[in-house]
């Protein structure tokens, strides 16, 4: 199953280097999410307030787009049904594609934490970087296990374009919610400790750990037949 | 010894629609087989329920020893499917798509390298991305991708549709090989001509049935 993940993911890896769909297409998008932010609560108070919150929405609205992207090339030329009838090992494809999913979303998180500080006048704290770190590490592992897994179960059906955030977006609600009081603490927003982040961090653990599991059993019945 | 393909009474569904309703089919190992009948008789079908991807809904079927009402995933990793799409990646070379499916069964550099070879891949083409190939290029690298996967059974639908002359001839050359060395193949296709000089025996579907059956079409 490992070796089928590492081969998953070095090949989604290896398509993105190719295509630049990431760096040409989902950084500008995000950046320009940043900015639409930035114009529209116009008040520097409020948009320091609440940058946490905008960088998991962009984080979440880029994800829709990265996990199109990573089923679009599966079925583009009938690879998804080429996996199955070559009995590839579908836990593998599962974990290969969130490998890789989580790669590119860690690049896009990086970039937008920078977009909050430039833009947003956000601050980092020396105090709140593990819990910063921490908290990003889980969040982009919730993400991708929960984005692939949703990937996979729309990229079969008819309409797939509209039904995956239709299907997504409430089921990463937690971990948008996680990850923004996580990350607020950290930032010492609104006056909040970096004890307060660590319940949070243990709530994007336990959905790490549900859909790590439950996505790993789930991902070959889904793609099947 | 055990037929690599039977089919006894096999019925398949697709949502209500039978889309096998009571095929026999036995085929022996080293045999091509051509599936010829009109459009919607079932042998796509045919083909998806002897890869394993189409669950048996009654009837008896076997392939490769394995038992597909039981079992149908085991037989994937010794079958080779080549549908009317070629599941290649458009980004990856060709080289890189051969490495690829290879890898899925632990292939060595010196058997992807032989399977280029062996498809007319290995020289100007191998760097190239699969998406500035034409048609019939990227069918080449697709059964490519199948020889670099060992397979043992191979289930071909329409393998000569994109293909120019010098491709077909290549192509049949490959499968009589592959027949040679150990290797079963089921083809359905339409053109006739070249597909049934190429077959040991030709099957017709009709309507999900196997209604006849010509033998020593070669």
């Amino acid at each position: 199953m490992l070796r089928v993940a590492r081969l998953i993911a070095a090949k989604d890896l290896r398509v993105e280097l190719r295509s630049r769909v990431v760096t040409n297409q989902v950084l500008p998008f995000a950046a320009i999410v940043m900015v639409m932010f930035a114009f529209a609560l116009n008040s520097d108070a409020v948009v320091s307030r609440v940058a946490p919150g905008l960088v998991w929405l962009a984080t979440l609205f880029s994800l829709l787009i990265l996990v199109q992207r990573s089923f679009a090339i599966e079925n583009a030329d009938g690879a998804t049904d080429a996996l199955r009838a070559a009995g590839v090992d579908p836990a593998g494809i599962y974990l290969g594609k969130a490998l890789a999913l989580a790669a590119q979303l860690a690049l896009l998180e990086l970039v937008l934490l920078v977009s909050a500080v430039v833009l947003y006048s956000t601050e980092l704290r020396v105090g709140g970087v593990v819990l910063l770190v921490t908290t990003f590490v889980a969040a982009t592992c919730g993400l991708a296990l929960v984005g692939t897994l949703y990937g996979g179960l729309a990229g079969g059906v008819r309409g797939r374009e509209t039904l995956l955030p239709l299907l997504l977006l409430p089921v990463v609600a937690p971990v948008l919610i996680g990850a923004t009081r996580a990350t607020e603490a950290a930032l010492g927003t609104g006056g909040a400790t970096v004890a307060d982040g660590w319940p949070w961090v243990g709530l994007l653990a336990v959905f790490v750990a549900l859909f790590g599991v439950g996505g790993t059993l789930a991902f070959g019945p889904l793609i099947e037949e | 010894m055990d037929p690599v393909v039977h089919l006894s009474n096999a019925v398949a569904v697709l949502g209500q629609f039978p889309v096998l309703a009571g095929a026999d089919l036995c085929v022996d190992r080293g045999e091509i087989v051509l599936l010829q009948g009109p459009n919607g008789a079932g042998k796509t079908s045919l083909l998806r329920l002897c890869a394993g991807l189409l669950p048996l809904a009654r009837g008896e079927a076997t392939v490769l020893g394995c038992d597909l009402r039981t079992n149908r995933e085991a037989v994937r990793s010794r079958v080779g499917l080549l549908g009317h799409a070629n599941g290649l990646y458009a980004d990856l070379t060709v080289t890189e798509n051969v490495r690829f499916w290879g890898a899925t069964v632990k292939a060595s550099s010196a058997e992807v390298e032989a399977a280029l070879q062996r498809m007319g891949l290995a020289q100007r083409l191998a760097d190239v991305p699969v998406a500035r190939l034409s048609a019939g290029q990227k069918r080449r690298t697709a059964l490519a991708c199948l020889i670099a996967r060992r397979a043992e059974l191979w289930l071909l639908d329409e393998p000569h549709a994109g293909l120019d002359v010098g491709g077909r001839d290549e192509l049949d050359i490959t499968l009589r090989e592959a027949t040679s060395a150990g290797a079963t193949i089921i083809v359905a296709s339409h053109e006739l001509e070249r597909a049934g000089a190429l077959a040991s025996r030709v099957v017709e579907v009709v309507g999900g049935q196997i209604r006849t059956i010509v033998e020593g079409a070669d």
